[in-house]
């Protein structure tokens, strides 16, 4: 699990059944291990262990250099960072950096959890999240079952490319594409002047509709995207399923209710449930873009209220507080939610 | 030369009759081409179909109008924008102009070299990184691969945060430096993680033979490895291009203020939010030959074209990308 040493440790096992040791290398690799050792020699086999380990780490010395670039770079910009979140408990200063900066304990957290505007970012993100997951939930699965129903391969197979481009483009993108038709001198907009409504109602500002604002996004974004899970779950149903059903004399919205729709049953379970580990830290970008247009009453979230506080007005260390209070609870909801899935018997991110 | 499978066994299409000698029929006759209809099912009522039709048009229209609009717009004289008010949706007269405008230089000229700089370099260097990562850890029962697998994994799950990682990279000197734009996000654990699952497969006959040959790792991974993984390594070049190409977050946050090294992306935020001052200038720098609007629509529509172009490639094969979604240990 941890270390090399789970695929070492079986072997002085065997050596104290007297038989030859088995290495573990591959076929071909070097094979300078097969020494057999007394039985029963427990600092020798302590010793022969660690020759063994010295051997694959110069029979794999090259592996290891290859990865070093990887571990590099997440080193710096990775665990160098989480390192660096203990300004969350110092009152850090730029000129004084991680090391000379005063301590000051948790007082950072004190003011966070007593800031009106932190709580305010915090129910908003809850808000912002419910709405757009029962809005964009159920979307790619009625889309996956419309597409999956098409007999025309051909057809299916180019209205699914269109409806995946946008995955591609980044949220600027889909931002300023809703902004051409919605916004001020818009597509819609210059319509409705043109048909004599002279103050049209401008969607991509209002505060109070801005929940349904990124949940439109949200759906015009990733909605093609996402049926492929579920375009693939349908295609793992057995057509004798269906077949048995319609011989029963089953029709379409019978068998939608009784084969399809439990066919999806693990998978949305599944997906509803990921979903719910990200459900403070998402729509960063989406909500970043948009702060100006709509108010920071409206699109504070929590990781823009961290970016906010920490690089735009300055106070690194109470940024980082709230950064350290994300971090935390996202990897409490994550590990959360791959219980639950584990409880439904799904593998979630990672298996038991 | 990339060889790749086809996507999706297409189904030898049979058989409609088209009308002869009509190429747009005997396009829409191949593409309408049904498979055959299962005989349980039955056949849907002529209002069904109509609804389904409806439907998928909609999902289409809703999907290709936005598009469709800002292209043809950026294509239109000021005469055309004038009569339609606004965006143009049935084009009276094309013109050039706002890609001349952008291809004889200035911010947006420029704006669009940086974006394919940043993106081509940062793919170079993710892929490198992420195919040598990936082979490292390749090997079942080398030493330490799963250590090294869990140092990677940990970074998925928890980070530091936005603010310590921008004071790491402020202390290194990345403020406004363009590698602040590439190396904070250069590898990224889960292609890695896709790529090894890959590598791992490759056939070990064929490793132990150039093993016995005398190959090293690095003409192993060169000359074995990488050319039997090429779709896997194509798709995830692309999705690494992609990713460049959209990023916006780092350029607000390493270099908010240099806008004379702005990439595509920031340029299309400012001209969202800010009114579009540094568009307009652009515009303004060519006596008004120029609309506005055309220019601004233009900067959007040079954004899409790259995603354009690749899409297809990535296109075929991200069904199985998605799927393999799954992280093995």
């Amino acid at each position: 699990m941890t270390d090399a040493a789970t695929s070492t440790a079986s072997q002085p096992r065997a050596n104290v059944a007297g038989s030859p040791p088995v290495t573990a290398s591959p076929p071909g690799a070097v094979a300078g291990t097969a020494l057999p050792a007394p039985a029963g020699a427990g600092a020798r086999s302590r010793r022969r262990r660690w020759w063994d380990g010295v051997t694959r780490l110069r029979r794999d010395r090259t592996l290891l250099i290859m990865t070093l670039p990887a571990l590099a770079l997440l080193g710096v910009f990775g665990y160098a960072p989480m390192l660096g979140l203990v300004m969350a408990f110092q009152d850090y200063d730029l000129y004084d950096g991680f090391l000379h900066s005063p301590w000051v304990g948790l007082a950072n957290f004190q003011q966070l959890f007593t800031d009106p505007g932190f709580w305010h970012a915090f129910w908003n993100t809850l808000l912002l999240f419910s709405v757009q997951m029962a809005l964009f939930f159920p979307v790619p699965i009625a889309l996956a079952i419309l597409l999956d129903s098409l007999l025309a391969r051909r057809l299916r197979s180019i209205i699914q490319a269109v409806v995946t481009l946008p995955h591609f483009f980044s949220f600027v993108l889909v931002v300023t594409i809703f902004n051409e038709v919605f916004g001020g001198a818009g597509l819609l907009d210059t319509f409705l002047r043109s048909h004599g409504v002279t103050s049209p109602f401008d969607f991509m500002t209002n505060p109070g509709t801005f929940k349904f604002l990124v949940t439109s996004q949200l759906i015009w974004k990733e909605g093609g995207w996402s049926t492929i899970v579920y375009l693939a779950a349908l295609s793992a149903i057995s057509p004798a399923l269906h077949e048995a059903a319609a011989v029963d004399g089953a029709g379409y919205w019978r068998r939608l209710r009784h084969i399809t729709l439990p066919g999806l049953k693990g998978i949305t379970v599944l997906l509803l449930i990921l979903n719910l580990g990200y459900a403070l830290t998402f729509g960063f970008e989406q909500m970043l873009i948009q702060l100006p247009a709509v108010g920071s009453g409206t699109a504070q979230v929590i990781t823009t209220f961290s970016f906010e506080n920490g690089i735009v007005a300055g106070n690194y260390s109470y940024g980082a507080a709230a950064g350290l209070f994300l971090g935390v609870t996202s990897v409490i909801l994550i590990v959360g939610a791959n219980k639950v899935a584990h409880l439904f018997g799904e593998d979630g991110l990672y298996r038991r | 030369m990339i060889t790749t499978e086809p996507a999706q066994a297409v189904p030898p299409a049979p058989t409609r009759p088209a009308p002869r000698g009509h190429v747009v029929g005997k396009l829409s006759a191949r593409v309408l081409a049904t498979e055959q209809r299962p005989s349980w099912q039955e056949r849907p009522r002529a209002a069904t179909q109509g609804a389904k039709s409806g439907a998928l048009t909609v999902i289409l229209l809703v999907i290709a109008i936005p598009l469709y609009t800002i292209v043809v717009t950026s294509f239109s004289t000021q005469a055309s924008i004038n009569q339609a008010g606004g965006m143009v949706i049935w084009p009276h007269s094309l013109s050039l102009a706002a890609y001349q405008a952008i291809v004889s230089g200035g911010v947006v000229g420029r704006a669009l070299l940086i974006s394919l700089g940043v993106t081509a370099v940062g793919t170079c260097v993710s892929m490198i990184v992420t195919i040598l990562a990936a082979y490292g850890m390749s090997r079942a029962g080398s030493f330490g691969h799963r250590t090294i697998l869990w140092i990677m994994l940990t970074t998925m799950f928890f980070n530091g945060g936005i603010i310590p990682l921008f004071l790491v990279v402020s202390a290194l000197g990345g403020y406004d430096q363009y590698w602040a734009l590439i190396a904070p996000s250069a590898v990224s654990v889960f292609n890695v993680i896709v790529m090894r699952s890959f590598f791992a497969g490759t056939a070990q006959d064929l490793i132990d033979s150039a093993r016995i040959d005398g190959a090293d790792d690095w003409r192993i991974l060169w000359r074995i490895v990488l050319p039997t993984s090429r779709a896997v390594t194509a798709v995830i070049a692309l999705f690494y291009a992609v990713g460049y190409w959209n990023s916006w977050f780092n350029i607000m946050l390493f270099m908010p203020s240099d806008s004379a090294k702005w990439p595509l992306q920031m340029v299309l935020y400012d001209y969202l939010t800010q009114n579009s001052q540094m568009v307009n200038s652009a515009a303004a720098g060519f006596q008004g030959a120029v609309p506005t609007l055309a220019l601004q629509m233009a900067v959007v529509t040079i954004t899409i074209v790259p995603v354009l172009i690749v899409y297809p490639f990535v296109q075929k094969h991200f069904t199985k990308g998605v799927l393999l979604g799954a992280v093995k240990g």
